[in-house]
């Protein structure tokens, strides 16, 4: 009958009066996938994780792990679940293997089975030699491995990742994708939230893009990259040659747009660096001086401009503003 | 997979894993203290300053104050006191520690593990008043060595400090209720000598209660620290040090006013009753707060 692993109908949560954080949300997913999460600031991903993880009571809707319903029976759903927040939820006091060990108790192991799957999963995170100092002395990128092993000593059924990279220093973040991919590859089901686009792209099988509490796109990755049409190449020039320079690009293409805030003209790079160097020839010919070119893959800007006509950084901001009162809600946008 | 049987059903934790589970938080609450040993220094230099300072400083102006059964000793008047004053400030440690785990985000990875939703209080509050009991265990030995001496019984003397724990044990249920609800580590720093202040010092701590004005004394001779600093006084020195004593009195009237006296047993009796009571309220209140506090 039911194959998903996750799923969510129909999930309202409102915070005081006017933030709909979660509006009617719907998704499935079925086992052994890696689910990303893809949205701004204050979009909604944090209070979806926290409504399955049981931290959160929805106001109205249904949510259910490995077909559980987390309202009912939460625990019973904290069995099947692991959660890395979006702090590193370790104690400084503790060694790693007591923080590791600490948790395996709490899920009910006996001591001898918590030990060994500390030992083991320390291993896994490359953090034997560290596991007996305490976590006090460990780097932001270790306190995060610890912390991903902590959430999975009780063999979640599902694993809930919260912006697990944010905050910390490149070479940390690609030994997490790391350790993360190898999760995937041992069979371990995952819900990941992420203000990388480009983290979503290497870690998750799909993709749901999330803005103001409401699902408005799925897919795999490549999907939601064919529909922004691939790269971008992004020019500024001075103001008084705008009008010049958007004529010589509507030559190039007929999808070229100015965006205001930056003063950025875009249009789709469907050749990649071929169409670039149309761009800067045509400029050439026409005599304008850019400031500045450049072509780039989509990031969530991208996605963002493309589903919603704004940017993510925009998406932010008016999130912020939502709190204060007398906010005016954006017409519906159909599901896609 | 079928979701039926589920959705029927509302798992329980069985008893056993609770008292696991509060053991685990326990454990891990204490080690904290040594693993961090400045927190247990501080923890104790500051008590031991106050039982030197107090002593030596104001132990010749109030010493004539006290009843004889003190032998004309402050220490002996005084660290009965104390004991009370460290326990209730050793309280406000459970607000701290609180107020730190749900800031570091430790609170909701307890959330989301399939253990007992009161382990994370109970574990609180013992491991706090465990280690408030090593706190008073360290100032009864540097008490001792000070020329404190119980003028009853050994088991009378441990009895006092039975109480004093069981006292320390509801205080700490305040503190979490405090600590929960101003969440932030900074704010409950202060907000936890709010209640705690007015209540040392308007009280039997330091001076006999009769010397301070009417009106203040209704209010002192019944709050539950002057109960239970009594109580632990009448255990480790005599009904006497509960007397309305006035320097200057003869032996008749001396034993007319111990006569007077509250009994030792009404005191004891009171404070347990005052700890009762403060966690009838505070315990349902606290994991009400803490329910509200994480959701």
């Amino acid at each position: 009958m039911n194959q998903a692993i996750v799923r969510v109908e129909n999930v309202v949560k409102t915070f005081g009066q006017t933030v709909r954080a979660l509006d009617d949300v719907s998704l499935e997913f079925e086992p052994g996938i890696v689910y990303g999460l893809l949205g701004p600031n204050g979009a909604g991903k944090t209070t979806l994780i926290r409504v399955l993880t049981t931290l959160l009571k929805a106001d109205s809707g249904y949510a259910e792990v490995a077909g559980i319903d987390v309202r009912k029976d939460p625990v019973a759903a904290r069995n099947h679940i692991g959660l890395a927040g979006q702090f590193a939820a370790v104690d400084d006091y503790l060694t790693g293997r007591e923080n590791v060990e600490m948790v395996g108790r709490l899920y009910n192991l006996s001591a001898d089975e918590s030990k060994r799957r500390a030992a083991d999963l320390l291993k896994r995170i490359h953090l034997d030699d560290a596991a007996d100092r305490t976590v006090r002395t460990y780097s932001g990128g270790m306190r995060r491995r610890l912390d991903l092993a902590a959430s999975l000593v009780g063999r979640p059924s599902v694993l809930f990742l919260d912006e697990p990279t944010t905050g910390i220093d490149p070479q940390s973040r690609l030994d997490l994708w790391d350790m993360i991919r190898d999760l995937i590859a041992a069979g371990t089901t995952v819900l990941l939230t992420t203000q990388y686009l480009d983290e979503a792209d290497q870690l998750a099988n799909r993709i749901a893009v999330i803005d103001r509490g409401k699902l408005i796109a799925q897919g795999t990755g490549d999907e939601l990259k064919d529909r922004m049409g691939g790269s971008v190449i992004e020019l500024h020039v001075a103001d008084e040659d705008r009008t010049r320079a958007l004529e010589a690009m509507s030559a190039i293409s007929d999808d070229v747009t100015f965006e205001g805030t930056r003063k950025a003209i875009r249009l789709p790079a469907p050749e990649g660096s071929q169409t670039l160097l149309k761009v800067v020839r045509r400029l050439d010919e026409t005599g304008v001086l850019a400031q500045d070119v450049a072509l780039h893959k989509p990031t969530l800007d991208d996605v963002f401009l493309t589903l919603t006509g704004r940017g993510a950084a925009e998406a932010e901001a008016e999130r912020e503003s939502d709190k204060k009162p007398g906010r005016r809600r954006r017409p519906e946008r159909s599901a896609v | 997979m079928t979701t039926a049987t589920h959705t029927a059903r509302h798992t329980r934790i069985s008893p056993g894993h609770a008292v696991k589970d509060i053991a685990v938080i326990t454990r891990r609450n204490l080690l904290r203290n040594i693993r961090l040993p400045q927190l247990l220094i501080f923890a104790t230099v500051q008590p031991v300053m106050f039982l030197l300072l107090f002593n030596y400083v104001f132990g010749g102006a109030i010493g004539g104050a006290i009843p004889p059964i003190a032998q004309g000793e402050y220490i002996n008047w005084l660290l009965p006191g104390l004991l009370i004053q460290v326990a209730a400030f050793g309280a406000g440690q459970t607000a701290l520690g609180l107020t730190e785990d749900l800031s570091k985000g430790v609170i909701d990875r307890f959330r989301s593990l399939p253990m007992a939703r009161s382990a994370v209080l109970a574990g609180r509050t013992l491991s706090d008043v465990i280690r408030n009991g090593f706190v008073i265990g360290l100032m009864v030995m540097i008490g001792f060595l000070m020329g404190f001496r119980y003028q009853t019984n050994f088991v009378s003397f441990l009895a006092g400090l039975a109480v004093a724990m069981v006292f320390s044990y509801s205080l700490s249920w305040i503190m979490a209720t405090i600590g929960l609800a101003v969440k932030n580590p900074e704010a409950a720093q202060s907000a936890v000598f709010l209640p705690v202040f007015p209540l040392v010092f308007a009280s039997s701590v330091f001076v006999p209660t009769d010397t301070m004005p009417a009106w203040l004394q209704g209010f002192a001779v019944n709050q539950p620290i002057t109960v239970t600093v009594n109580a632990l006084r009448g255990l480790m020195l005599g009904r006497e040090a509960l007397a309305d004593f006035k320097p200057g009195m003869t032996a008749n009237q001396l034993a007319e006013a111990v006569a007077n006296a509250p009994t030792v047993e009404g005191q004891v009796l009171l404070s347990l009753g005052w700890a009762i009571a403060i966690m009838i309220v505070f315990v349902p209140l606290s994991i009400r707060v803490y329910r509200k506090t994480v959701s």
